[in-house]
């Protein structure tokens, strides 16, 4: 939050345990929530509220990739399958079995968690590029498997019709009931992060990234905290898998394949690993960027290029972008976004008087 | 399952024998640089893709013409590549350096497809299509060259690392990079050398699997077949490598020939990385790594 300080004037533990230490941070907190819970969805039109519920799902999967890479320091190429267990476990549980959407979701990311720890067991013996490989192997054998077992999948190729999530009796169909669905998703995924990290497990999860020795000489069991960081990784990526059914209204395995789980690693080194608001800034920039240099080329493209040509163009085009900015920003700016905003932030800290 | 047929069977052998071969040749280029620099390339696929793409578009002037130009042109890149991204990661994360690869990865994917267009390019060997028999098993000549091919660098690539100064300098990095500093050897010009080496790889890879497969971006998926390899025949093992690709060759083969009638297609990419978990739970090192104990 922006705010100036000039001081300490606490006087009381309770000022100095409060969420919101200023009068300020509190108005800027009204202030968003009164912006994206009542005006985003009454002053967007439905195609840019579709893209911002892609954004709201691409968060809670990145804010649990987060968990694990960014705080635990371990590496998973896996979790477009981890999302895509998520998803046909609740495809499967609505078509079949009627179950409403706070079943669904749940359960989904139950099965991802088992399956994540599962794929997690062998990062009790092995680490860095060998955990990096067999999560690979992971992605690789969930999408073969959900894709040639008819009883999940309904068949090669096929894809799972899922019906509108119902809530009080009425179904979710406009874009803008869907962001509110997605969005109150978000803030639990988010205020959930927040506070793992807060809790015993997240300092764990941090002292393992830091110095795996040293947090097993003070007593982690490191075994069981890559377990859990693994099982609550999956966890949020079923999740995402659920909800991303929800938003398509498919269960299509195509939709989490393995460049789905490079685009969530992209999203966490762009947006900044190891950061709250990191994985929320990469998720809305590595979602925008397709969709923006679509618009833009579609616009001013014409000028410069035939029609044939453009549609070759864009796409390798996203491709050039997207690996240009993950070297960029390794190189660069290994903290990502969520730094150039704190930088931002520092400088308005004593704005205008600097010195 | 089908029958069990003798000639069905040495067939797919002999076909997985080859085709592993020139998987190893690939693999060849992800253990020089992992050796040398701890560097962990995924995007040795595209690399070879790309040296196609160089290599298939200054073939119009002559098969041997493309070969030279798809080298240099090889080498170059790896060079600048090394200077411009490998180096700023030194010393970062393993998360990272993977992620920095990726990177190239999908930048030299969309590249390839803007400067060399998006149609499949062919690359002809001048060698006749008229397969070999050898009895009733059919040899496609061109597999048979880039076995060759394979067979031959692997050899030239273990002597250089045995023999040559430059090759026993680059142990030396690979094994203790302050002791190779301290014993008056310049790291990053070797980390350079190794990276300039994978181009070369990259490139014959590239002109190989082009003349086999045609030029596209299919052809860096290849690259994916890279892992199961390294992992079985241990991450910094030329040896390794050598003997790791005939086997999942072999695998492969053996899983399309048998099961894909069963389960309905697919186990050719399946079956290697299944191959991989149970190498990876049995002996992490793979068959010659180097066993480096430590806690975890």
């Amino acid at each position: 939050m922006f705010h100036a300080e000039t001081g300490v004037f606490k006087t009381s533990y309770a000022a100095d345990a409060a969420l919101f230490r200023l009068p300020i941070a509190r108005r800027t907190m009204i202030a968003l929530a009164v912006l994206f819970v009542v005006v985003v969805p009454l002053g967007l039109d439905e195609y840019y509220l579709s893209i911002l519920n892609l954004i709201l799902v691409a968060v809670v999967g990145a804010v649990g990739l987060n968990i694990l890479v960014g705080y635990t320091g371990q590496i998973s190429i896996g979790h477009g399958a981890f999302m895509s267990v998520g998803a046909y476990t609740a495809a499967n549980l609505i078509t079949r079995a009627g179950m409403p959407f706070w079943v669904a979701i749940p359960a989904g990311g139950l099965m991802a968690a088992f399956i994540g720890t599962l794929v997690g067991i062998p990062s009790l013996r092995i680490k860095g590029l060998y955990l990096a490989i067999s999560t690979l192997a992971a992605q690789l054998i969930i999408e073969w498997t959900i894709n040639h077992v008819p009883w999940i999948s309904g068949g090669i190729q096929a894809s799972i019709q899922v019906g509108r999530p119902h809530l009080f009796g009425m179904a979710v169909r406009t874009p803008a009931e869907m962001y509110l669905f997605l969005l109150f998703f978000v803030v639990l995924a988010l205020v959930g992060s927040l506070n793992l990290m807060r809790s015993r497990i997240g300092r764990a999860f941090i002292a393992i990234r830091d110095q795996d020795i040293a947090a097993e000489i003070i007593g982690i069991d490191i075994f069981r905290y890559k377990l859990w960081s693994f099982a609550i990784s999956s966890f949020y990526a079923g999740v995402a898998g659920v909800l991303y059914t929800y938003y398509l209204g498919i269960a299509n395995y195509e939709q989490f394949q393995l460049d789905v789980s490079i685009n969530f690693l992209a999203m966490i080194i762009i947006g900044g690993m190891g950061s709250q608001l990191g994985p929320v800034l990469g998720a809305a920039f590595v979602t925008l960027l397709p969709v923006v240099t679509r618009r833009v080329l579609e616009v001013s493209g014409g000028l410069f290029f035939s029609a044939a040509d453009l549609a070759n163009i864009i796409p390798n085009l996203r491709l050039v972008m997207f690996g240009g900015l993950i070297i960029f920003f390794l190189v660069v700016e290994p903290e990502g976004l969520d730094r150039l905003w704190r930088k931002i932030r520092g400088y308005f800290r004593a704005w205008p008087f600097s010195y | 399952m089908p029958e069990f047929d003798l000639t069905f069977t040495l067939i797919l052998l002999a076909n997985g024998l080859l085709i592993g071969l020139m998987y190893a040749l690939i693999a060849l280029g992800f253990v020089l640089v992992y050796k040398a620099t701890d560097a962990i390339n995924f995007a040795q696929g595209e690399f070879v893709m790309f040296g196609g793409f160089i290599a298939a578009a200054a073939a119009t002037g002559g098969f041997w013409l493309g070969v030279v130009v798809g080298l240099a042109g090889m080498i170059a890149f790896c060079f600048g590549l090394e200077r411009v991204v490998l180096r700023p990661m030194l010393g970062r994360p393993i998360v990272s350096v993977i992620m920095a690869t990726i990177g190239i990865a999908s930048l030299l994917r969309g590249v390839a497809v803007l400067a060399f267009g998006a149609g499949t390019r062919a690359i002809t060997m001048p060698v006749s299509d008229d397969p070999l028999f050898l009895g009733p098993v059919m040899l496609p000549p061109i597999q048979l060259i880039g076995a060759a091919v394979s067979l031959v660098f692997l050899a030239v690539f273990t002597w250089f690392f045995l023999k040559t100064r430059m090759g026993m300098a680059m142990r030396a990095v690979a094994d203790n990079q302050t002791v190779a500093m301290a014993m008056g050897i310049d790291v990053r010009r070797y980390f350079a050398l190794a990276w300039a080496l994978t181009g070369i790889v990259s490139a014959l890879g590239g002109v190989i699997w082009g003349a086999m497969l045609g030029v596209d971006t299919q052809l860096a998926l290849v690259g994916l077949k890279v892992f199961p390899v390294v992992i079985l025949g241990g991450l910094d093992s030329i040896i390794g490598a050598v003997v790791a690709g005939p086997i999942v060759g072999i695998v492969e083969s053996l899983a399309a020939g048998y099961l894909d009638p069963l389960v309905g297609g697919g186990t050719k990419d399946f079956a290697p990385y299944v191959l991989m978990i149970v190498a990876l739970m049995v002996r992490p090192y793979g068959l010659f790594g180097r066993w480096q104990v430590e806690r975890i």
